[in-house]
């Protein structure tokens, strides 16, 4: 390559069709004005730079208060639109694409984007917690909308004539009057800048003076347009993170300790020096890592390392077996204020009935399909590190401080790869990659195998629930204790370079470990008696463990919404009402709030009812003809809200009372969202999800003895399979709003919601359909038949 | 190391690696397909699959010693510029989430279709059952298989 800061000009393609650096200096006012740019046949078109080269490094923070940094107009009267996110397999990209197209009135296909890329586009700080659409597509919409109007303006001049005669569509301005006097917005501005400031206080407030449209206007909103990264990835054509290569790239593998919390005694290094391509064993601490000239190399010589490790001298953890004894008995490291509403111990004194449940849900892991990868090169004094990891932007504050080096020399550009449903173990990949690779002053490849990944990946925690339920004689529930309990002390946030599994293994601590957390249940039901409490408690090992806690999926949900709607369950059981019909009397008791959860919760819980042809009667279902049959089957339902989304879920099992195999042959999920982007994508995103959550409920557990995790791969972690999937699957995309048309009607986070209710749904209606009550997840075959023959459910 | 040759994708090459290399690291890091990617290295996933002699293998645990035949991969699969009709009922059914997976749902479903052109939904689920997916797109990379026969039946496409 003539300069080593340039991308490799296929990425350069394959990133938006021209050079980036001319991007940068595009932006910094300096360099080419000018963009020149084809897309050809887009989507998907290769086309190249012709824009000249302009200094590579340093990377200063794109500007988000500049129109510039976020639209570009090319000549061809085609738009690019850089926006800080990305995109975990969800279809955010192409939302983000149609919210912007509609707000600057060009068509979806003369779009394209460009994200996650620290160099080039604002720092919206990636993606999580379902917020891309809802809160990070708000800035999108504006900054297009003021795009927009500022063609209009430029329009109006050009045609001289005052804006309320013109009319926009396509990226062309006319005259209502007479639509042969146009001019384009390639014509106006295309290769230019707008020089057009923006306001607002953060990224997330940025706006111009124009104001979005109004829902009722939107028109490539709504549709469902196809994911424009989905031809490439069943082509073979697109590249990824993993694929990633430069010139004189050299590939590293780490070795882990044997045994959690060992301490490195010594290295023979001669151990491996007989390897082929064998380049340098590093170790810090007990950071350890091999790198060879050639992948299997790596692997080999990993493999072939003779280390010493010291076995630590108190048991890291408790065997899994043990560990939910062991959670009930800690001390806590934390407990929150319990919270109360009304009074529950005279609401408990009064009650005709009261009843008691505890549940269990094991550590569970990301476990990616793709172990953590990253690609770093440290040419010319900078480092670019090529990942997929969701939080680009902290990455690159969190390596830079990892290496003393100042921000702006640091970049990171994120590429597609294996899912990403919060903290996973991309952000380790990444810092280790940088630290080799200005170890050697060569690009190193890290990447982990699969034992690193489901041993050492970062972990949904570990939960204990203890409810308790009073109700009076006409079985309306009056009080409700809810105590939870989450391993989930020093839980690891984004990127932390104090926290990242190389930093631990090197010694650096942070000044404490982070509190954790411990979350209450999400919903709105009347309940006019209630107390609260939460507490967190640690495993024996915090630092250097594979048991790390972090963010999984809507971190917390699925594990107290398991708890929280099986006892729900289990108080209709007692007041020997229907499911749906008591949870169905309590929301209506409810209260209404400003998103309007009450409304929207009946609604989506009598769609889910609808679409299940639901009949209203107790649990378990009768059984008169099937008494001895093999497989029995049955329903059960649980609802939720995630921040302002909410969902029901309605699950039709049948278990094998043989085996003790459940399978959901039937979901049916109920979802409001409100403004929908792309109801395909949506679908795919729903129905994706359910299935996640169904995973979590019928095999996800990470087990270990008291020295190792034991889950090491897909045989010792399963996670659901082809096998698995139900017959059908029904997902209505209901609009509870009392007001679904209003102009304002917002879209809400819809990449977790669905995922939250599945254990609880699956457990009620393995009790409906065996009159067994499953309490402790996940529900495989050996766990459900021990449950069958005690008859309680208690396993 | 010692020279080694490849048939993959109808073209032919000869490399000098050491025969015990894993298939997959050859195809990636020599010949820079794309398509088969590092899943598990135990042949457990599929992600790595390609199709040797009419079988879909995992590459990961084959050593190119043991190549014999023809290698298609993921991008062997279109003709002429056209996508195979697998491909093509995978981007109808949006099959796919983060897609790292799916070259094996892909290469899987290939040789299924190529042996049983017209599956039950229980052979579908048995033959694609090593296939894992981590975002777990199983419903509709199963409606695209069913999708693709039935355009066999339809066109005789996708031998």
């Amino acid at each position: 390559m003539s300069n080593p800061m340039e991308l490799p000009p296929e990425l350069e393609s394959d990133f938006g069709g021209f050079n980036q650096t001319s991007r940068r200096s595009f932006l910094a006012g300096s360099g080419a004005i000018a963009i020149t740019l084809s897309l050809g046949t887009l989507p998907g078109a290769q086309a190249f730079a012709q824009a000249p080269l302009a200094a590579a490094g340093p990377y200063p923070d794109p500007d988000f208060l500049k129109l510039d940094t976020w639209i570009v107009i090319h000549p061809d009267n085609t738009a690019t639109f850089y926006v800080g996110k990305t995109d975990g397999g969800q279809g955010t990209g192409t939302a983000f694409r149609q919210m912007m197209s509609d707000e600057l009135d060009i068509a979806y296909d003369k779009t394209r984007l460009i994200m996650g890329r620290t160099d080039v586009t604002p720092d919206q700080g990636g993606s999580g917690g379902s917020t891309s659409v809802e809160r990070d597509g708000r800035p999108m919409r504006r900054v297009a909308a003021e795009a927009r109007r500022v063609l209009l303006e430029l329009g109006s001049t050009h045609l001289a004539a005052p804006a309320e005669l013109l009319a926009v569509a396509n990226g062309t301005i006319s005259l209502k009057s007479n639509p042969d006097r146009k001019v384009t917005y390639a014509e106006l501005i295309g290769g230019k800048r707008f020089n057009i400031a923006l306001t607002g206080q953060n990224v997330n407030l940025t706006t111009g003076k124009a104001a979005v449209k109004p829902v009722t206007d939107l028109r490539v909103v709504g549709q469902s347009h196809k994911r424009y990264d989905i031809p490439p990835k069943v082509d073979g054509s697109m590249r990824w993170a993993v694929d990633m290569k430069l010139p004189r790239m050299v590939h590293a593998r780490n070795v882990r300790p044997p045994l959690a919390g060992a301490t490195l005694q010594a290295i023979d290094e001669a151990s491996v020096r007989d390897v082929p391509g064998f380049i340098r064993v590093v170790r810090r601490g007990n950071y350890v890592a091999v790198i060879c000239e050639r992948e299997e190399q790596a692997i080999r010589a990993a493999r072939q390392l003779k280390a010493q490790w010291l076995r630590p001298e108190v048991a890291p953890f408790p065997a899994s077996s043990e560990l939910f004894d062991y959670m009930r008995r800690a001390t806590p490291t934390s407990t929150s204020e319990p919270r109360v509403e009304g009074d529950p111990d005279a609401a408990f004194k009064g009650a005709a009935h009261i009843i008691e449940a505890e549940y269990e849900v094991p550590f569970q892991g990301h476990s990616s399909i793709g172990p953590a990868h990253a690609l770093a090169d440290p040419s010319d004094g900078q480092m670019t590190i090529y990942t997929n990891d969701m939080k680009a932007y902290s990455h690159r504050t969190g390596v830079a401080k990892f290496l003393g080096m100042p921000r702006e020399k640091v970049r990171v550009v994120y590429m597609d790869g294996p899912q990403v449903y919060g903290r996973t173990a991309a952000d380790d990949a990444g810092f280790e990659a940088a630290f080799l690779a200005n170890e050697l002053g060569r690009p190193v490849r890290m990447q982990w195998m699969r034992d690193e990944e489901a041993g050492w990946d970062t972990k949904g925690p570990a939960h204990v629930f203890k409810l308790r339920g009073g109700l009076d004689d006409r079985g309306k529930l009056v009080a409700l204790e809810y105590d939870a309990c989450s391993a989930d002390y020093n839980h690891l946030w984004y990127n932390e370079p104090e926290t990242v599994l190389i930093a631990q293994l090197m010694g650096i601590r942070p000044a404490k470990p982070a509190k954790g957390s411990v979350e209450t249940p999400t919903t709105v039901y009347a309940i006019p008696n209630q107390r609260t409490t939460t507490r967190i408690v640690g495993l024996p090992l915090i630092w250097e463990t594979p048991l790390r806690t972090g963010n999984l999926r809507d971190p917390n949900g699925p594990q107290v919404t398991f708890a929280y709607e099986s006892f729900i369950d289990e108080l209709a059981v007692a007041a020997k009402a229907d499911a749906i019909q008591f949870r169905l009397d309590m929301l209506e008791q409810a209260k209404e709030d400003n998103v309007f959860r009450k409304s929207r919760s009946l609604a989506v819980v009598r769609a889910a009812a609808n679409s299940y042809g639901w009949d209203t009667r107790p649990s378990p279902k009768p059984r008169v003809a099937e008494v001895h049959d093999k497989v029995v089957s049955g329903r059960g339902v649980a609802y939720t809200y995630r921040g302002n989304t909410i969902v029901a879920v309605i699950a039709e099992v049948e278990v094998n009372r043989e085996t003790g195999r459940v399978w959901a042959k039937r979901l049916v999920c109920a979802h409001d969202c409100g403004l929908v982007i792309n109801p395909e994508t949506l679908h795919h995103t729903v129905e994706c999800g359910m299935l996640h959550g169904l995973s979590r409920a019928l095999w996800e557990e990470v087990q270990f003895d008291t020295e190792k995790v034991t889950s090491i791969n897909w045989a010792s972690y399963p996670s659901l399979r082809h096998s698995d999937t139900p017959e059908t699957i029904d997902i209505m995309l209901v609009n509870g709003d009392p007001n679904p048309d209003r102009p304002d009607l917002a879209p809400y986070g819809a990449g977790e919601c669905s995922h939250k209710p599945l254990i609880a749904a699956i457990a009620n209606a393995i009790y409906d359909a065996t009159g067994v009550r499953l309490r402790r997840a996940p529900f495989r075959s050996e766990r459900v038949l021990t449950a069958l023959k005690l008859g309680s459910g208690a396993a | 190391m010692s020279m080694v040759k490849l048939r993959v994708n109808g073209a032919t090459h000869e490399l000098n690696v050491d025969p015990s290399t894993p298939l997959l690291y050859v195809l990636r890091n020599d010949l820079d397909l794309r398509g088969p990617r590092f899943g598990c290295g135990l042949g457990q996933c599929s992600v790595c699959t390609v199709i040797m002699g009419g079988a879909a293998i995992r590459s990961c645990i084959t050593p190119v010693s043991a190549v014999r035949g023809e290698v298609t991969t993921l991008e062997g699969l279109s003709k002429n510029g056209k996508l195979h009709p697998l491909q093509e009922a995978w981007i109808e059914e949006q099959a796919a989430q983060c897609g790292y997976c799916q070259n094996g749902q892909i290469m899987t479903a290939k040789a299924l279709l190529d042996r049983n052109p017209h599956p039950s939904d229980s052979e579908i689920r048995e033959a694609m059952d090593g296939a894992l997916c981590r975002c777990m797109t199983f419903y509709r990379v199963q409606a695209a298989i069913r999708r693709a026969a039935r355009g066999t039946k339809v066109t005789g496409e996708g031998k």
